[in-house]
């Protein structure tokens, strides 16, 4: 024990030290949740986080919606669990996918996200960055109807025009509807349709090579479910004698947390419990740097077509022109004044008159 | 062979020592509109869990800076705070050796490991300071370095292609070394402190504590603190820094009443009372190191090492950083400085 005291020096407590921090500072997490209506989405965010996000919604009738467009709703909830706080924002998409022409639908949302990622970008570029707020959407929740033979044109589309832009988590919606065979084969051919076009969701990340057996096994379990199946609920049914959240029906009990019935506690767990710092870094770090990366190639060949600093942003990394740029700057340069010469003469003559 | 700190897996010994991360008050959770009879938990204080994790993956840097006329300890008091020899002076520096005729910037890199946990530790030297007949400016060279740093950080935060961990050669602290003169600050240790501490944290320290009895000690203290304050000198923690009122209580104590810490350093062990203890043998007692009765050692330890050092890297990048990064954009007309990425700049950067 002596000499252990001597040896120990102390700076192990540094991960105690940086927790301290942040869980006075809390957290902050933006989940968005897309696909058609009433593929229990709503249902199933109330579930995840035991809230009640939609008291007052309306619902609309077929007719009320063939004009509408998809409309982007945020809601925010602050939670908080054993002194840890969160402050959950919900990114909603009603209108998504249910118009008789869903061309292009998805535009509103990857707009949504670009706008996140430039208000940002001007943020952390910006001169006082005491105080940013952190919008991006770290994680998309993307509902896949269990009706389908597998991934609809329009799934493909949407996966396809967002998959470099946010971490896509697909579901398999309603999956109560599906008994277990037919569930193993629409996941077998989602995973397949995935691979076939190209489409990257967001992958767990490897496992450390010093973690326990357990912990590994789950994860590999957790691989092997992908596309989570799942059913959401916000009634309380008595099952067993037990009262449980699930979906009474005549022929039985469904039980949301019952890991035989859906891959609901699959999600939560990795969406909360173990992946929810994952889905923040890679949206740092990948996501978001590709955005920036693209935008400031975008901003620095506008700047030596147009020869002018026109962007919005007060940040604008300059690179020093090369001969070519030159020229062209001076060209325009002598361009501008004979134009400024002509103009003045022709202001001269109309004055003379 | 050297005094490492060793990966322990005596977990109880570790809890004695490790202090407790205060506890917060729990507040019961609160569902909304689901029957609350089914009081689920939704797991949400995981993510700690989660974070601590991916930071001991990735390991944590520290780089402290040491200043003060040489023979005042510097690095023995270093090598004695990370028990391993990461000083100048145990990279072959020969005691020999002539004073440098200007302030050098020496920068030593180490990697400790202790409880799992991997730190990049840089100790950065000063040769030189203080030491000439004529020391006017001799702060500049170390301004000029901490600046670099700032400088070097930005044009890589700016590039396009950044790297996703910024390499952080930032000076998160620097000790200064004050004389055990037992009158009051001199001239160079105001100047010093007046222009360094509004770009990094000063924390400033009594060296060689061991030349003054205990009265002596407070009394020197108590002078130390009032020149600071006359003077305008913020040095960390600095009072304009504090969070909240939990920080400001813990800080205020540290600040009238702890500081400046008068150490004494050493790398020798002796037998005192069954226990080997790093001290110095005097023909009047032995003088242990980390006994708090004898000198303040262990104070600037855990407030070093155990309690602020994530603090202090992050004024330094919250704060320090911030204002060297906003006056850099608004002299550039709020332009970053760019350097133009080519195949030999991305090389020097990996």
């Amino acid at each position: 024990l002596q000499d252990h005291e001597k040896q120990y020096v102390g700076f192990a407590t540094l991960p105690n030290q940086v927790h301290r921090k942040s869980v006075k500072k809390g957290f902050d997490f933006t989940l968005m949740v897309a696909g058609e209506s009433g593929l229990g989405k709503s249902t199933l965010v109330n579930s995840l986080f035991l809230t009640d996000l939609y008291k007052d919604r309306k619902l609309l009738n077929a007719e009320e919606r063939i004009n509408q467009t998809v409309e982007i709703i945020k809601h925010t909830v602050d939670i908080e669990e054993k002194g840890v706080k969160l402050k959950l924002t919900i990114v909603d998409t009603p209108g998504f996918g249910d118009a008789v022409n869903n061309t292009e639908c998805w535009k509103p949302i990857t707009d949504y996200i670009d706008q996140q990622f430039e208000q940002y970008f001007r943020d952390e570029s910006g001169l006082n960055r005491k105080n940013i707020q952190d919008n991006r959407v770290h994680c998309c929740l993307y509902f896949i109807s269990p009706f389908g033979h597998g991934l609809r044109p329009v799934d493909v589309e949407f996966m396809k025009a967002l998959h470099e832009k946010v971490n896509i988590v697909p579901l398999i919606a309603k999956a109560d509807c599906l008994i277990p065979s037919e569930i193993r084969k629409l996941k077998e051919r989602i995973r397949e349709e995935i691979d076939k076009f190209g489409i990257k969701v967001y992958q767990f990340p490897e496992c450390d090579s010093d973690e326990d057996e357990e912990f590994k096994q789950q994860d590999r379990e957790l691989k092997e479910s992908a596309p989570f199946a799942v059913i959401g609920s916000n009634t309380v049914v008595e099952a067993k004698g037990q009262r449980v959240r699930g979906r009474l029906y005549p022929w039985g009990i469904v039980e949301v947390e019952n890991q035989a019935h859906c891959d609901f506690v699959k999600l939560r767990n990795m969406l909360i419990r173990t992946h929810m710092h994952d889905l923040k870094d890679v949206t740092c770090d990948v996501h978001y740097e590709n955005y920036r990366a693209q935008c400031i190639q975008q901003m620095t060949s506008k700047l030596t077509q147009d020869n002018r600093i026109e962007s919005p942003i007060p940040i604008l990394p300059l690179p020093t022109p090369d001969t070519e740029t030159e020229k062209l700057i001076k060209m325009k340069d002598e361009e501008l004044r004979r134009m400024q010469e002509m103009l003045q003469k022709m202001q001269q003559q109309m004055q003379d008159q | 062979p050297h005094a490492g700190p060793v990966e322990s897996k005596n977990e109880a010994a570790m809890s004695e020592l490790v202090p407790e991360p205060r506890q917060k008050p729990v507040v019961p959770m609160k569902p909304v509109g689901i029957n609350t009879s089914l009081l689920g938990y939704i797991g949400i204080d995981t993510i700690i869990e989660q974070m601590r994790k991916k930071t001991m993956k990735t390991g944590f840097d520290f780089n402290i800076m040491v200043v003060g006329q040489s023979g005042l300890g510097k690095s023995t008091l270093v090598n004695t705070l990370f028990k391993s020899q990461v000083s100048r002076k145990s990279s072959g520096w020969n005691r020999e050796e002539k004073i440098p005729k200007t302030v050098e910037i020496k920068a030593i890199g180490h990697v400790i490991e202790e409880g799992g946990v991997k730190m990049k530790l840089t100790v950065i030297d000063t040769p030189g300071f203080g030491d000439q007949i004529n020391n006017e400016n001799c702060w500049e060279p170390i301004e000029k370095y901490i600046n670099e740093q700032y400088e070097k950080f930005l044009k890589e935060e700016v590039n396009i292609a950044r790297k996703k961990r910024i390499p952080d050669t930032r000076v998160h602290c620097c000790l200064y070394f004050i004389s055990p003169t037992g009158h009051s600050l001199r001239p160079l240790d105001l100047e010093f402190m007046k222009h360094l501490s509004k770009v990094v944290n000063i924390i400033p320290v009594i060296a060689k504590a061991d030349t003054m009895t205990l009265e002596e000690k407070t009394e020197f203290k108590q002078r130390v603190r009032k020149e600071l304050e006359v003077n305008g000198i913020e040095f960390y923690p600095q009072k304009e820094f504090d969070e909240d009122l939990e920080d400001k209580t813990e800080n205020d104590k540290i600040r009238q009443e702890s500081m400046p810490f008068a150490v004494v350093g050493s790398d020798k062990e002796y037998q005192v009372n069954g226990k080997r203890v790093l001290g110095r043998k005097t023909p009047w007692g032995i003088i242990e190191v980390e006994n708090l009765n004898h000198c303040e050692f262990a104070l600037l330890r855990d407030f070093v090492i155990r309690t602020h050092l994530q603090d202090l890297k992050e004024v330094t990048h919250n704060i320090h950083y911030e204002t060297y990064r906003a006056k850099r954009l608004n002299d550039n007309g709020g332009l970053p400085p760019m350097t133009v990425e080519t195949e030999e700049n991305h090389e020097s950067n990996l």
